[in-house]
């Protein structure tokens, strides 16, 4: 509960968490002609993609040397094609310190090992009080959820995949940037591979969802009921269709 | 320490202050001290059901902000006399409960009272989330119907999340389900969520069903809590849920027995 509901002030602003899907720009190496070539070209094969996104430039691979590292070229470069560098990622001190310099804001390093997911969750006003578990065998943690997910609430995987032991009720929300198993009903809405991964699929115990959605790819309610509505099923991505398929058992 | 049961479902007008004075009249009826607290400020209809709206002189929020002690705004039961009554203000805007003044009144309550019941506004905003906030278990009202239980769905998520014993990370407040209105003849014809579908839905612990009844109605314009209406099948059902709220194992009525006898009936005549 916010100040605010127990008090009755009105603040200016409220601070809420937030998550977006971000394009990062892992760095290899630089030079002018050769970053503004490699740009035009990827720019080329979908134009309406990068026009004014927010762009992370990732140096956890940079293996080319720091004096070569010009911030102010590489954002003039990206500013020409629309495109806004927010952040860098990594790097080491004087890296982050130049990045600084160019008014970036510095984003941690992410490594493949997995993260305490809990920690990196953002506060939503009525996440659940989550049970949850970290799996350790994968290279990136799946957040696992215990408890029935109701309506208004919203879970979320940031990295990895979600799985949850419970229903998923009308009016609740589950994302995850991989795959989604809901081992019960799916009646609320899912969506799976938030950052864009095609491959990731929805797997359900019993499909009555509001909405399905992979890699943006959505289909609502209305759609979902001719096939497989009320059984188990996995949902995937094929030619930028989703297709609903029973889960046979082995 | 008392035990503090929140009254509550997310929408309105399902039952939730009948509710609040039967179970707070079954638990005072078996000798537990109970004091009922109703949290819809602005809207005050519990003293209207308890039959003692004429002996309002204080109330919570004149509690709250100081001007009565809480001996002087606690109303006794005529009926019962091991409960209390601490009305709504009728005036006063419901931003008046703070979570500290609620607090302040409950641990007040918890120290002479072994249940205190919190019948909770409709809605999700401030005066329902202070009515479930310090509660250690919830009864929550619902009809068998879709709205209803999406309601009700939500007010377990807040529940889950919102609730002290939530924030605390303590044990989650223990939820138990009444469902109310109850029709078997119009669930037979498809009007109607079964049980069976709603508890499938929700998927808590079934504390009772509550047939749909002229009784119902006419115990509250009399002023007259349902369960006191001991010859009534609603009557009877909120009895049942009181003892099945304390651990009594109680068969589930009303639900299939009082459909065949209808049906019976329609076959004879």
């Amino acid at each position: 509960m916010t100040d605010s509901a127990t008090t009755g002030t009105h603040h200016c602003f409220q601070l809420k968490g937030a998550n977006v899907a971000m394009t990062a720009l892992e760095l290899h190496f630089f030079d002018t002609e050769a970053f503004e070539d490699t740009l035009r070209d990827k720019i080329r094969q979908a134009p309406g993609f990068f026009r004014d996104i927010p762009l992370i430039l990732a140096l956890e691979k940079y293996e080319g040397l720091t004096t070569e590292l010009d911030f102010f070229q590489i954002i003039g470069i990206c500013r020409r094609h629309s495109i806004h560098v927010v952040a860098i990622r990594g790097g080491n001190e004087d890296q982050r310190r130049l990045a600084r310099n160019a008014s970036l804001a510095l984003l941690p390093a992410t490594t493949q090992r997995e993260q305490p997911v809990a920690a990196d969750t953002p506060e939503e006003p009525a996440a659940v009080a989550e049970t949850e578990a970290t799996v350790t065998s994968g290279p990136v943690a799946a957040k696992i959820i215990n408890q029935t997910v109701r309506s208004g609430q919203q879970v979320y995987a940031p990295e990895g995949d979600l799985v949850i032991l419970a229903p998923v009720q009308a009016g609740a929300e589950v994302l995850a940037a991989g795959n989604i198993h809901v081992y019960g009903p799916l009646r609320g809405r899912a969506l799976a591979g938030v950052h864009g991964q095609e491959s990731a699929r929805v797997f359900c115990q019993s499909l009555e969802a509001e909405l399905v959605s992979i890699a943006g790819h959505y289909k609502i309610s209305e759609d979902l009921q001719d096939h497989g509505w009320k059984t188990a099923v996995q949902i995937q991505l094929r030619d930028d269709l989703l297709v609903v398929t029973p889960l046979e058992k082995a | 320490m008392a035990k503090i049961i929140v009254v509550t479902s997310g929408k309105g007008g399902v039952g939730k202050t009948t509710t609040s004075a039967s179970i707070s009249t079954g638990l005072a009826r078996r000798g537990h001290k109970t004091v009922v607290i109703d949290f819809d400020v602005g809207l005050r209809n519990l003293d209207l059901i308890m039959n003692c709206e004429r002996r309002v002189v204080y109330d919570f929020v004149n509690v709250i902000q100081g001007e009565a002690s809480l001996n002087q705004a606690l109303i006794r039961d005529k009926r019962v006399d091991t409960l209390y009554i601490l009305p709504a203000s009728q005036t006063r805007e419901k931003e008046a409960l703070t979570r500290e003044g609620v607090e302040k009144i409950i641990n007040e309550l918890s120290r002479t009272f072994d249940y205190i019941v919190c019948d909770s506004p409709a809605g999700i905003e401030h005066g329902a989330l202070m009515a479930l906030y310090y509660a250690d278990e919830a009864i929550v009202v619902t009809n068998p119907e879709v709205s209803s239980v999406r309601d009700s769905d939500r007010i377990l998520g807040i529940l889950q999340s919102k609730s002290r014993r939530a924030e605390l990370g303590q044990d989650p407040v223990k939820e138990h389900l009444l469902l109310t209105r109850y029709n078997p003849v119009r669930v037979e014809k498809g009007e109607m969520l079964s049980v069976a579908d709603v508890e499938e839905i929700l998927a808590i612990p079934l504390l009772g069903v509550i047939p749909e009844s002229q009784v119902v109605l006419n115990s509250s314009n009399q002023g007259m809590p349902v369960i006191l209406e001991d010859e009534s099948d609603a009557g009877q059902a909120y009895e049942d849920a009181v003892a099945r709220l304390l651990g009594e194992e109680r068969e589930h009525r009303f639900m299939t027995s009082q459909k065949k006898g209808f049906f019976s009936r329609m076959f004879k005549g």
